[in-house]
């Protein structure tokens, strides 16, 4: 019988074990989560989540249990509830979403981490450094670039218009279609000044490297009570980055407006082949409260099965060690 | 073959109207025009690869990355909820999606409202911003007769002029959104051809306004 003792990877395959060592080499542990949780746990903080729509089954002793549609909220949970400050892990897990497209729910391989605890600009710097080493990896030779915001931003500009909670949601996702003509319409609609709408159509349809749009960013924001912290940290983390790493770095305002969840810098990766983005994170807070004090956090997942679109294996390979028994 | 961009456009009336204005913006490409069963076309020195395809199919193209840019309506934009960037109005195709019904329709409050429509996700959201228990049909063309047989009380379609309506003894008596045709870019194009998918936003853009002032003119 023919024993080959050489797997050549996939490249998901092989992003796994890349992004472990990593993260691994720069102090996060693995954590390994359940793959269900009792649907109460979601129903109570469905805003968290990308969908409302959760897979349901009901177990052996008759609870309401869900398949995972998001892996933040369980680490969050567990490691805020210990309490001993900052915990530093990563996962790799499977996340199960409904697709939206009307094809039902899908399962989707993530490769990511958590710092869960206090955050200071030097937390946002690692896991923006990390977020780009990741996409080095990843990126097998293509070109790569990790969209940069911060939500400090925008909701600066909607607390001084005194917006409230339903018009910020149109207003994110007008943003996220960088669908400005819309946006003006449905801000002036909605009460915010024509300036304030002006800033947010500017900051939508913003896009390039942090030198490039730098002017027009102050321009837009600068004179915002509260946008002049948040800008001054995302400048902070560009200057922090190795030269290699900033290079990757754009600023991209349009993903800034998702303000029930994140809380600060917000990042996108995108891979040059890859139709979607791969990678995607940032800073949250106020999740999950009744779980402990420790439920802050940043942190980022890596959408290993999309890496597949971009084609073939990356050339690694497994190799396994003699068979005892042949 | 990574510096063209790649553009979807809508097959059809409006798609030849959609090419005219990428023509005048400085995107060439004669051979588009001409008849025959090509649905591929390219300039390279414009930049610019052109193909037909069916326009409610344009969102898949371009989510999928297959096509940068492409142009769709509206309606259709709103039924299919792509992830895509919406990053100008085109102001061609310009038409409403409204509700109609026979004349001297008074809504029965008492009971689901019967809506017959080729826009499902559109409609039901309409009435689920004003609250309204609706029945939704979905039909795949002639939506006109359905109040007429008696399958739905109203419809929501799109209106243009009005004619075909008032032929079947309809009007249209609420307007759900305005339509026209936009402009779309895929995510991570934007990001890879920034600069040249800009460009041609501004190009197209600018060639947009002109027309409509022109046709206003």
């Amino acid at each position: 019988m023919d024993l080959s003792r050489e797997v050549r990877l996939t490249s998901a395959e092989a992003a796994v074990f890349s992004l472990r060592s990593l993260y691994e080499s720069c102090g996060y542990g693995r954590f390994k989560v359940n793959k269900f949780e009792e649907y109460d746990f979601y129903a109570s903080c469905k805003s968290f989540l990308m969908s409302e729509n959760v897979l349901t089954f009901t177990d052996s002793t008759g609870r309401l249990m869900a398949l995972k549609p998001d892996i933040t909220l369980s680490i969050v949970k567990n490691v805020g509830a210990s309490g001993d400050g900052p915990q530093k892990v990563y996962y790799n897990e499977s996340v199960f979403r409904d697709s939206g497209d009307g094809n039902g729910f899908r399962e989707i391989t993530q490769t990511g981490l958590e710092r869960v605890g206090e955050v200071d600009t030097a937390a946002v710097c690692e896991a923006v450094e990390l977020a780009c080493r990741s996409l080095d990896l990843l990126r097998a030779g293509k070109s790569a670039v990790l969209d940069l915001s911060h939500v400090g931003v925008v909701s600066a500009i909607l607390d001084a218009e005194g917006v409230g909670e339903a018009v910020r949601g149109a207003v994110a996702s007008l943003m996220g279609d960088k669908n400005a003509g819309e946006l003006m319409r449905a801000a002036t609609g909605a009460g915010i000044s024509a300036a304030g709408a002006e800033k947010l159509c500017r900051l939508a349809t913003l896009y390039g490297t942090p030198a490039d749009v730098r002017d027009e960013l102050y321009s837009a924001a600068g004179d915002v009570p509260g946008c002049a912290p948040a800008l001054e940290e995302l400048y902070a983390v560009v200057a922090s980055l190795p030269d290699g790493l900033r290079r990757m770095i754009r600023f991209d305002f349009s993903a800034a407006g998702d303000m029930k969840y994140y809380t600060g810098a917000v990042f996108r990766g995108y891979i040059d082949g890859i139709p979607r983005s791969v990678l995607s994170g940032g800073r949250y807070g106020g999740l999950l409260p009744e779980y402990g004090a420790a439920h802050g956090g940043i942190g980022f997942a890596v959408y290993t099965d999309l890496l597949e679109y971009a084609g073939g294996g990356r050339g690694a390979t497994l190799v396994f060690d003699d068979p005892e028994v042949k | 073959m990574n510096d063209m961009i790649n553009v979807a456009l809508p097959k059809g009336r409006l798609g030849e109207k959609v090419y005219s204005l990428f023509e005048s913006a400085g995107y060439d490409c004669p051979a588009v025009m001409d008849p025959g069963r090509r649905l591929l076309f390219e300039n390279e020195e414009a930049g610019v690869r052109y193909f037909w395809v069916k326009p409610s199919d344009v969102p898949i193209y371009v989510e999928r990355g297959v096509a940068d840019v492409g142009v769709a309506g509206k309606d259709v934009l709103l039924e299919s909820r792509p992830d895509v960037y919406e990053l100008c109005d085109l102001m061609l195709g310009k038409c409403r999606m409204a509700v109609a019904a026979k004349e001297g329709f008074v809504d029965d409050t008492s009971r689901p409202l019967r809506v017959a429509t080729k826009f499902p996700v559109i409609a039901r959201e309409y009435y689920a911003s004003r609250s309204r228990e609706i029945d939704i049909i979905k039909l795949n063309g002639s939506i006109e007769i359905a109040p007429l047989l008696g399958l739905s009380d109203v419809i929501v379609d799109i209106v243009e002029t009005g004619k075909t309506l008032a032929e079947n003894g309809l009007v249209p008596f609420e307007t759900v959104v305005g339509i026209s045709a936009r402009l779309i870019s895929n995510k991570v194009s934007y990001k890879f051809k920034s600069a040249a998918i800009r460009e041609m936003e501004e190009k197209v853009r600018r060639a947009a306004e002109k027309k409509a002032e022109e046709t206003k003119k």
